[in-house]
């Protein structure tokens, strides 16, 4: 038996393709809520309010503090007994972004602490409204800093998405197994499927790094 | 009832700040008239910036009342008692009021003009072209008009304090506060702001309080120098009087330690 089939390996390629489209979608939207959640989060974590503040920080740190593929099969096998049935693909893309939120709140807020006091000061005796504060002043200083932090938790995320075969998701991981079960060879699409996020991984990694140098070269 | 005319435009009465066990201020009584432009001096420490940070609303009171313009700054009365008020009223009070700062603390992401365009529109809701031909009049007064598109990274020190001069401004405040507006300042650059502030009293209607470590200034400048010390003022008078007979010990010993250094 030769140890790589390379005609096996061409056969399945567009199957695999296909489902690699699934897994860059699940990303992507994946990320957009931990983005935007993360940015709350943090936001609320600062809140005066402690009621506000203290729920905010509880609900990062629990969060943080339980693994994701948990949070993925309670989204997906425990919200439907309360009557909440979500599809697996959102149920796993709500759990994802849900837990790089926690992370992302965590960089945001690293962010947010790093402007000067001044800022503030400046943007309450201008009579700004709190959220003109935000979005006005603090938020376009504070985030462009931790892009390329937030960046890695993207590719982090990314490698995270074969988790999501648990729960029958039909991404690249899942995939890989059903053509496994099917013809009984693991070899070829388990290895491309990694091979798949090697590459983008690194081509990822490469596209941060230029991020981070434009950003850095904007600022100086 | 008093009328308009005798009632001050900015009144502190019994105000008291701590921190923890640290009395900063210790029930101050300062009214400044409408148009008077008050310099305060004092060491450090003697909680002479407390006193505009409290009425920036930037620091919170811990007792007596500060009124702007005949208007209780950070209590509302309630069936005839003073109670706490609330951000709407606080927003309200806090519209009368403009404050430079001794680091500037201009928004680095926006251009002079951005910067002075940015409250006027959001806060004030005037429209984009009123608030830049406000912020463009503002900017020529402080000699600033061909820097209007630069960011503050690119400016010097006075440059940009002068913007943010023209940023107070632009919100149209019954009183300026001025935080060691040139203690930042190389001393070649002290000039051009403290002309632009001359400019400014001479030329509008404005209520100014200053704190200042600029003695020759202070005397040219203000209607009354307040000397601090301890939380209190300890001397107050016309700036001729102060700087040439000081009737306490505290101002004869601050004042020769200044001269000295200066």
């Amino acid at each position: 038996m030769q140890l790589f089939d390379w005609q096996f390996a061409l056969e399945i390629l567009p199957t695999l393709a296909r489902a690699a489209v699934v897994t860059i979608e699940a990303t992507f939207l994946g990320f957009a809520i931990a983005a935007v959640l993360g940015l709350v989060l943090a936001i609320l974590r600062r809140s005066q309010n402690p009621w506000i503040s203290s729920a905010a920080g509880g609900f990062v740190e629990f969060i943080r503090s339980t693994p994701v593929l948990i949070q993925i099969f309670f989204v997906f096998f425990v919200f439907p007994q309360f009557g909440i049935v979500i599809p697996a693909f959102t149920a796993g893309v709500m759990a994802l972004g849900l837990h790089y939120a926690s992370y992302c709140s965590e960089v945001y807020r690293a962010g947010l602490d790093a402007i000067p006091r001044g800022q503030w000061e400046a943007a309450r005796a201008l009579n700004l409204s709190p959220y003109r504060t935000y979005y006005g002043v603090i938020i376009p200083q504070a985030v462009p800093p931790v892009v390329p932090a937030l960046g890695n938790y993207l590719i982090g995320m990314f490698k995270e998405t074969p988790l999501l075969s648990a729960i029958a998701v039909v991404e690249l991981m899942q995939t890989a197994k059903i053509i496994g079960s099917e013809t009984f060879r693991y070899l070829e699409p388990i290895t491309m499927v990694g091979a798949f996020f090697l590459v983008m991984s690194l081509i990822s990694a490469v596209g941060v790094r230029q991020l981070e140098a434009w950003l850095h070269s904007r600022r100086g | 009832m008093p009328t308009a005319d005798d009632q001050p435009m900015v009144r502190f009465r019994e105000v008291t700040k701590r921190y923890g066990d640290l009395v900063v201020l210790d029930q101050l009584d300062l009214d400044v008239a409408a148009n008077e432009k008050v310099a305060i001096i004092g060491p450090s420490g003697s909680g002479k910036t407390t006193v505009l940070r409290m009425l920036m609303t930037l620091e919170r009171i811990d007792g007596g009342v500060i009124e702007v313009d005949g208007e209780a700054l950070t209590h509302t009365s309630r069936n005839g008692e003073l109670v706490p008020a609330d951000e709407g009223h606080l927003r309200r009070v806090r519209g009368k009021i403009g404050m430079v700062f001794q680091h500037f603390n201009l928004f680095p992401h926006m251009t002079a003009l951005q910067n002075c365009m940015e409250a006027p529109v959001h806060v004030l809701g005037l429209s984009k072209d009123e608030a830049r031909t406000r912020a463009e009049e503002l900017l020529a007064m402080v000699g600033l008009a061909d820097k209007k598109d630069q960011y503050p990274a690119r400016l010097s020190g006075g440059q940009q304090q002068r913007v943010a001069i023209a940023r107070a401004l632009a919100m149209r405040p019954k009183v300026m506060l001025f935080d060691e507006v040139t203690s930042a300042l190389d001393p070649e650059l002290v000039g051009e702001v403290l002309n632009v502030i001359r400019r400014l009293g001479a030329e509008h209607n404005l209520t100014m309080l200053m704190v200042t470590h600029q003695m020759g200034f202070a005397r040219e400048f203000a209607d009354r120098v307040c000397f601090f010390y301890a939380g209190k003022i300890a001397e107050q008078g016309a700036p001729e009087q102060l700087f040439s007979d000081p009737q306490s010990e505290r101002t004869r010993q601050f004042l020769a330690a200044v001269l000295e250094a200066g």
